[in-house]
């Protein structure tokens, strides 16, 4: 059996960027979200490299990676991860902050998705971040399947087998425990955990081959309508004084005895 | 080997690419290459001007490997007259780029000392006095800045959003394509010729044994090696071992940035264009700088030379008590850093100059010795040196020639000859040599090269940096008891500390009131500012190759300088322990060693290699 594997993800700022909501003209922003630099979203990372990893195992399978960004962020971007996997990038031309309503979010997914020529829907795997684009509620991959006709749905999904029974899907349930089910096939939406796979190595070879479509699909990036679906009353961040030291050898007690006073303080 | 991996041969597994130009490092040297050679490369017709050689049929295939895992990760605030920016884009628009204005104000300060800890020598005690007149918060601004250091008309840019600006150009064109996160670990030599450059393996543990996820570093195969992979790069570098230094050329010189941006505080009265140069404090070595970019943002940072001959020379802790100087501190209190990062500057100058060109390859940038030591002005030479090769490239693209030694002498070394880059780089050769006796003798020296246009100097010769670094006791002799200093050393080793706070809280600096926002600890500096990360699976590019020359050490300056506290004491042994996840590719390890090769004098016990990660920061 082969699949069609389409990978809705987008770009979030680098880890550790210090974020500063402002007020902008069209609702909240990010202080200098043009001027952060920005990565592939973790969760929509672990679902791309998943997929990669099923294409790799089946004959036949393609990849895409849908994205709704800023253009000129995401091709910065896609520098770094087209290296990492091979696919084919539809891109969306769209604010990518998180101060955006997932179901409009959902709604520029599904039109791109649809859009794609080649796409065999009853061969169509969605992936995507189990909690992205949707400020962690796990909302926007579920509407895109909706929207496509989906309804057989997994989230939090750490593990994707093949198997002669059809697909073997390990989701994240409460209590630490995993829950195992299978679907009989596509069409079918995941929305991925953190997987079980490493990010892979840098490939020049497959960004080289990546390059083919990634450099046109920017190009030709529609401007998404994502309307105000919601609005933001305020936004502020924890104030947060730091002092870290660099200590070695200290002892248990000394520790705990410290983040008590810390605490305490 | 790890033993869950057989013993293999890597080629096996090695692959392999074609590409008709290959560049190393993403720096303005590189920016400036690929913005002059993209435009011409189509005939206005839509035709190539030559055919590529790799895909024929095609363009010329234009690839660049940088480092850092972003394009913009550079650290620099720039000011700049930009003459050869400007030539590449006649209709700049400092607005189109983030943190960029024109220069409206340029002062220059001499700092007093105001806690009396500075070294300040008799000389530079006495020429204190000529300054009185001029003093206010306990700085004085010079009434007149030699036109050699003037600016004005010049603009300010933030090294991270200019090349993200190049960068998003470069590749939007889709003529050239720019890898971050790839470094690379060596160019490839045949003989006289370099055929390309080899990647960093991935995959491998610390030590650079395969491991599960091995993947060698790939072989890609370019007819044009185009090395601007900076001072501390590992394939400039390699070249220099490879094909050694033209006669009497060496690369002893050299100082360490640090910098922050920040957010000034409101009511700043800064305005944007504002430069500040200082020298004088927290030592006379050290000198300062404040750029104001607009909308309340600074950028501002010190440089710390390998002439100041501390052993214990910690750029973080003297960035610190530079910015609570009154003078610069009316205007900081209450900022918040943005951004923080460390460089080594190649001060050498036109001395450091390395061969220019080889059989497939050329150099360009600061590793090619572009930066005019005397103007202190480096980004805008080494974009014209990268300019000047990519005009080069088009003419023998164009006239279909090899990029061989003899046509790449003609069509870019003459070019650079016969430039203004080369005019300033000879006039500012010897501008620094009075440095190398002191202070006073060395601004005296900057002065006469800067006023004669080079006609006379205070030269001399330079020792290694390695030959200056005095002993603990020596250095503090008339502070701190020989005793007290092997107890503090004692001391801090058995705290697995560094020793530069112990030592400048004895010699009379005050601690720093840290305040969450701007004076932090230097970790939260890495965290806050920084950013700093690195990936997983590529190998320590840090080593220190002799144990036993570190053994002989006694002052462990590699720990005292390294900018990010990667390199730590190592409670178990002589050799210094390397966490990369803190490296913020400085490279100043590599020139603050005591030790000299084993086998090189002018290279020291620090190897530099290839390695992931760094800054994360883009407003640099």
């Amino acid at each position: 059996m082969s699949y069609h594997i389409v990978v809705c993800g987008s770009i979030v700022p680098d880890p550790l960027q210090t974020l500063t909501p402002v007020d902008g003209p069209q609702g909240p922003a990010l202080k200098n979200e043009m001027m952060l630099p920005a990565v592939l979203d973790p969760w929509a990372g672990h679902a791309l490299y998943e997929a990669a990893n099923l294409a790799a195992r089946h004959a036949d399978c393609r990849v895409w990676l849908v994205s709704l960004g800023p253009k000129a962020k995401l091709q910065q971007v896609m520098m770094a991860v087209a290296q990492k996997a091979p696919f084919e990038l539809v891109a969306v031309d769209g604010p990518a902050s998180g101060f955006t309503d997932s179901f409009a979010v959902a709604e520029a997914l599904a039109e791109a998705i649809e859009g794609i020529a080649d796409l065999d829907r009853d061969k169509l795997l969605l992936f995507g971040g189990w909690q992205s684009a949707s400020r962690g509620a796990g909302s926007t991959i579920q509407m895109v399947a909706e929207r496509l006709g989906i309804v057989d749905q997994f989230q939090g999904v750490d593990q994707l087998n093949i198997t002669d029974n059809g697909l073997e899907v390990l989701e994240r349930i409460e209590g630490g425990s995993w829950l195992t089910s299978t679907v009989q096939g596509a069409p079918a939406a995941f929305g991925w955990a953190t997987g079980e796979l490493p990010e892979p190595p840098n490939n020049p070879q497959v960004g080289m081959m990546n390059m083919k479509t990634i450099m046109p699909a920017l190009q030709k990036a529609k401007p998404a309508a994502l309307g105000n679906g919601f609005g933001v009353n305020n936004v502020s961040l924890p104030q947060v004084v730091r002092e870290t030291r660099v200590v070695k050898d200290m002892p248990v007690d000394d520790i705990a005895r410290e983040l008590v006073d810390w605490i305490q303080g | 080997m790890s033993d869950q991996m057989p013993e293999f041969n890597p080629d096996d597994l090695r692959q392999s690419m074609e590409a008709d130009i290959v560049c190393v490092g993403y720096g303005p040297a590189t920016a400036g290459f690929l913005a002059t050679l993209i435009p011409a490369l189509m005939n206005e017709d839509g035709t190539p001007i030559a055919e590529s050689k790799a895909m024929p049929g095609m363009p010329p295939q234009v690839l660049c490997y940088e480092r850092a895992d972003d394009i913009g990760f550079g650290v620099s605030g720039i000011v700049t007259k930009g003459r050869g920016i400007r030539a590449s884009f006649p209709d700049l628009d400092l607005s189109q780029i983030p943190m960029a204005c024109p220069v409206t104000e340029e002062k220059v300060a001499y700092l007093y000392d105001p806690v009396g800890a500075s070294r300040k020598s008799t000389g530079m005690k006495a020429a204190e006095k000529f300054l009185l007149p001029f003093k206010k918060n306990f700085a004085a601004e010079l009434p007149w800045i030699p036109p050699f250091l003037r600016k004005e008309p010049g603009m300010l840019l933030s090294m991270g959003q200019f090349l993200s600006w190049t960068g998003a150009q470069a590749m939007g064109s889709g003529m050239a394509q720019i890898w971050p996160g790839m470094p690379v670990e060596k160019a490839l030599v045949q003989g006289d010729k370099v055929t390309g450059v080899r990647l960093v393996d991935q995959g491998v543990a610390k030590d650079g044994t395969p491991e599960g996820a091995f993947m060698p570093g790939m072989d890609v195969k370019a007819g044009l090696t185009v090395v601007g992979d900076g001072p501390v790069g590992p394939v400039g570098r390699g070249l220099n071992r490879e094909f050694g230094m033209p006669e009497g050329n060496h690369q002893r010189e050299w100082a360490v940035g640090m910098k922050m941006v920040v957010d000034l505080p409101e009511g700043c009265r800064l305005k944007p264009g504002t430069v500040l140069h200082t020298l004088g404090y927290p030592e006379p070595e050290i000198f300062g700088f404040l750029y104001v970019y607009p909308e309340n943002v600074a950028s501002l940072g010190i440089f710390v030379p390998s002439w100041f001959d501390s052993p214990v020379r910690t750029a973080y802790r003297y960035l610190q008590h530079w910015m609570m100087h009154p003078y610069l501190w009316q205007h900081l209190q209450g900022g918040t850093m943005r951004s923080w990062g460390a460089k080594s500057l190649l001060e050498s100058g036109r001395r450091g100059e390395p061969f220019l060109t080889g059989d497939g390859w050329a150099r360009i940038g600061e590793g090619s010795g572009t930066t005019n030591v005397l103007t202190g002005s480096g980004v805008d030479e080494a974009w014209t040196s990268g300019a000047q090769l990519g005009q080069a490239v088009i003419d023998l693209l164009r006239e279909g020639r090899e990029f061989t030694k003899d046509n790449l002498d003609v069509a870019y070394a003459a070019r650079r000859r016969a430039s203004w880059l080369e005019e300033e780089s000879v006039q500012s050769e010897k501008a620094r040599d009075g440095f190398q006796k002191g202070m006073v003798t060395g601004l005296m020296g900057m002065a006469l090269s800067g006023l004669t246009r080079g006609a006379i100097n205070l030269s001399g010769p330079q020792k290694r940096v390695y030959e200056r670094i005095p002993s603990l006791e020596e250095y503090y002799r008339d502070t701190i008891p020989a005793g007290e200093i092997i107890r503090i050393r004692d001391a801090c080793r058995a705290k697995g500390q560094s020793l530069h706070d112990a030592l400048m809280d004895r010699a009379g600096w005050p601690s720093i009131p840290f305040d969450g926002k701007l004076l932090v600890s230097h970790q939260d500096a890495l965290l806050m500012g920084g950013k700093v990360q690195a990936n997983p699976g590529f190998a320590d590019h840090v080593r220190f190759l002799d144990p036993q020359a570190c053994a002989r050490c006694r002052t462990n300056i590699c720990v005292e300088a390294c900018s990010g506290q990667a390199i730590t004491i190592n409670p178990d042994g002589p050799v210094p322990l390397f966490d990369r996840e803190k490296c913020v590719h400085c490279g100043a390890c590599l020139w603050n060693c005591t030790q000299a090769h084993p086998d090189d004098p002018e290279q020291t016990n620090v190897d530099f290699r290839a390695g992931s990660g760094g800054l994360h920061s883009a407003e640099n």
